[in-house]
């Protein structure tokens, strides 16, 4: 186990320095002086003066980029263009409300599809596993974006029971949770049908074993074999999750652009428009950080679960 | 894994010939193989015609291209031309889809975004399937020090959340067609790489490519005639199923302004200009997104059925 989190980690490593090179690489791939690109066209001489000395542009570019990821690991990611606050503190204000919006939507989607999966496949061609079946095939052909435009025409502008914008007030659980539900509804939705499947052909796989059918020959209550059959096939499902983490960011931004929720994506997307480059690397190096995190948690929980895939690597 | 039997007759053909002096073996075998193969080609057509899903895929999908080429015969309206009066006038027989704020059919301007989506769709998956298809059996093929690298390109490709790599490449180059295109198919690229090299890993070893080496057949020519034709079957059905993915990705960007630039029709363009009027004219969205639906829909049915006829091995651990 030990080699395989040393290799596993160096790999991920390897991918960070590789993101970290792209976005250092971003504010030099566009013609003109990146202390202007960096700080805006409004920046003063000393500013800019300032900027230049403290990432020491006049260094060969190999040192600046050896400075670029000594910051980034200090923590520095420079200051907002338009607020001279850092970066790391905008990006701080935010970040809680992407993870809420993430965790709920992948909460829900996990709380209801891995049981749905698991109902269909013990009970094959049953009307629970028909209607798993259309349902899963029906949210999985509907983009999250247009999930999320659709949920705020019907449940917010036809009915009116939820707030279609923003966060919520500050401070107000009730009314932040009422602003969470329309794009976690929209952002998990894919994801409910999609796990359904998932877990049902994995489960339906791992009942036809000989020890299940063992189990079974020994007398074992059903709902214990259909746990021991879970435990085994939940595996697929968290690659499958780890691997999806990239879509469902995806899906995040389009959910808080399109309700208007000031997290992380949202503030990328203005950041793009406004061309606030500082704001824009600290955003993508957050979540492309974060998802690869993701990805490396759930091999090594493969890998915990199952000793092939240790010797695989 | 990909051991059919026209496989195994492909590459009998290739060992025998090119020996200097070849053993071909007796004609009626060889017509007797000839025969079963096309019986069992005739067998997955039957089977492919059987199959529901496929078949509505591929009505889904032919009404999607057809009426993406046919679009300017079919449309009823020109789908810039502004109709002041008539604006925001909801679905009836004279606009079947309603108008938007300019008065524009949106009926016709769904039948001309749906020509992008065909554009991006064809020229993208092509592209990426060609790239990731070459990359895959050099990685596949290849020195093990250059497989783990083009391996981990792909990780790091696949490290950016599409949505976030789309809009750090708008905020150095702008919003165009090009740049969707771009993200398309860069980010594509790595699922159809990682098909192809898993295909050629297991086929390097197998008997007819060491008996073409060991025959002195060029690595190019090796590649070429016996690694590919092997390695493209998983991989188009992968195509089929990717249309989607990237009809998808060019309505998102476009409706997040970094895609299509306004006038120009395409879903997204549709969807974005319905969502800034979606308390009077809902139904731009609603129109806007069918087609969405339906293309996936239609892609998702087709290829599930043709791995399902194919290659049934692939679903598993999907």
């Amino acid at each position: 186990m030990l080699s395989y989190l040393a290799k596993r980690l160096t790999l991920s490593l390897i991918v960070v320095a590789l993101v970290l090179l792209l976005l250092f690489g971003m504010l030099y791939m566009i013609p003109g002086n990146p202390a202007i690109l960096a700080l805006g066209t409004r920046a003063t001489p000393e500013a800019i003066a300032e900027y230049s000395a403290r990432m020491r542009l006049d260094e060969p570019v190999v040192m600046q980029f050896l400075i670029f990821v000594g910051n980034a690991f200090h923590g520095d990611l420079g200051t907002d263009v338009f607020s001279g606050r850092p970066v790391t503190e905008v990006i701080g204000e935010r970040v809680g409300f992407s993870m809420a919006l993430i965790f709920s939507g992948m909460g829900w989607a996990i709380l209801l599809g891995i049981p749905l999966g698991c109902l269909a496949a013990v009970r094959p061609n049953s009307w629970i596993d028909r209607v798993t079946g259309v349902f899963s095939v029906g949210t999985i052909a509907i983009p999250s974006f247009l999930v999320s435009i659709w949920a705020i025409l019907i449940f917010a502008i036809q009915l009116g029971w939820l707030p279609a914008i923003g966060a919520g007030e500050p401070g107000d659980i009730g009314d932040q949770l009422s602003h969470l539900i329309l794009p976690a509804f929209a952002i998990g939705l894919g994801w409910v049908g999609y796990l359904a499947r998932m877990v049902r052909a994995s489960m339906l796989e791992v009942l036809s074993e000989p020890y299940i059918r063992s189990a079974r020959a020994f007398g074992l209550p059903p709902r214990k074999v259909t746990g021991y059959a879970l435990q085994v096939a939940i595996l697929p499902t968290i690659t499958v999750i780890g691997m999806g983490f990239g879509g469902l960011i995806s899906a995040a931004v389009f959910a808080e652009i399109i309700f208007a929720r000031p997290g992380v994506g949202k503030m990328i997307f203005d950041a793009v428009s406004d061309r606030n480059f500082p704001i824009l690397q600290g955003g993508v190096l957050l979540a492309t950080g974060f998802y690869i995190l993701v990805v490396l948690l759930s091999d090594l929980l493969i890998a915990w679960f199952d000793p092939r895939v240790r010797q695989s690597l | 894994m990909f051991c059919s039997p026209t496989f195994s007759l492909h590459g009998l053909i290739h060992v025998s010939d090119s020996r200097s002096d070849p053993p071909l073996p007796p004609a009626p075998a060889l017509d007797a193989r000839r025969e079963s193969a096309r019986r069992e080609r005739g067998d997955k057509l039957m089977r492919f015609l059987a199959n529901w899903q496929g078949m509505a895929g591929l009505a889904l999908v032919i009404l999607f291209v057809a009426s993406a080429i046919f679009a300017p015969w079919i449309a009823p309206y020109d789908p810039n031309a502004m109709d002041i009066p008539a604006r925001m006038s909801p679905p009836g027989w004279a606009h079947l889809a309603g108008t938007d704020q300019l008065g524009r059919d949106t009926f016709s301007r769904i039948l001309h975004g749906g020509r992008i989506a065909l554009m991006i769709a064809a020229l993208g998956v092509t592209a990426s399937l060609v790239i990731g298809l070459a990359l895959g059996m050099i990685a596949g093929y290849g020195p093990r020090w250059l497989d783990n690298l083009l391996l981990m390109l792909f990780d790091a490709v696949r490290s950016f959340p599409t949505i976030i790599l789309a809009l750090a490449t708008v905020a150095l180059t702008g919003p165009s067609l090009g740049v969707v295109l771009a993200i398309v198919i860069i980010t594509t690229i790595p699922s159809y790489a990682r098909v192809a090299r898993t295909a050629t890993l297991a086929l390097r070893n197998t008997e007819f490519i060491l008996a073409e080496r060991a025959l002195g057949a060029s690595t190019l020519r090796i590649m070429w005639h016996h690694v590919m034709p092997n390695v493209m079957g998983p991989l188009l059905i992968l195509a089929a199923m990717e249309v989607p993915v990237v009809v998808t990705i060019e309505a998102g960007l476009s409706f997040l302004g970094l895609g299509v630039r306004p006038p120009q029709a395409s879903w997204g363009t549709i969807l974005n200009e319905g969502y800034l009027v979606i308390r009077d004219a809902p139904w731009m969205v609603v129109a806007g997104g069918i087609p969405l639906i339906l293309t996936t829909l239609g892609f998702t049915f087709l290829g599930e059925a043709l791995r399902d006829i194919f290659d049934p091995r692939m679903g598993r651990g999907r």
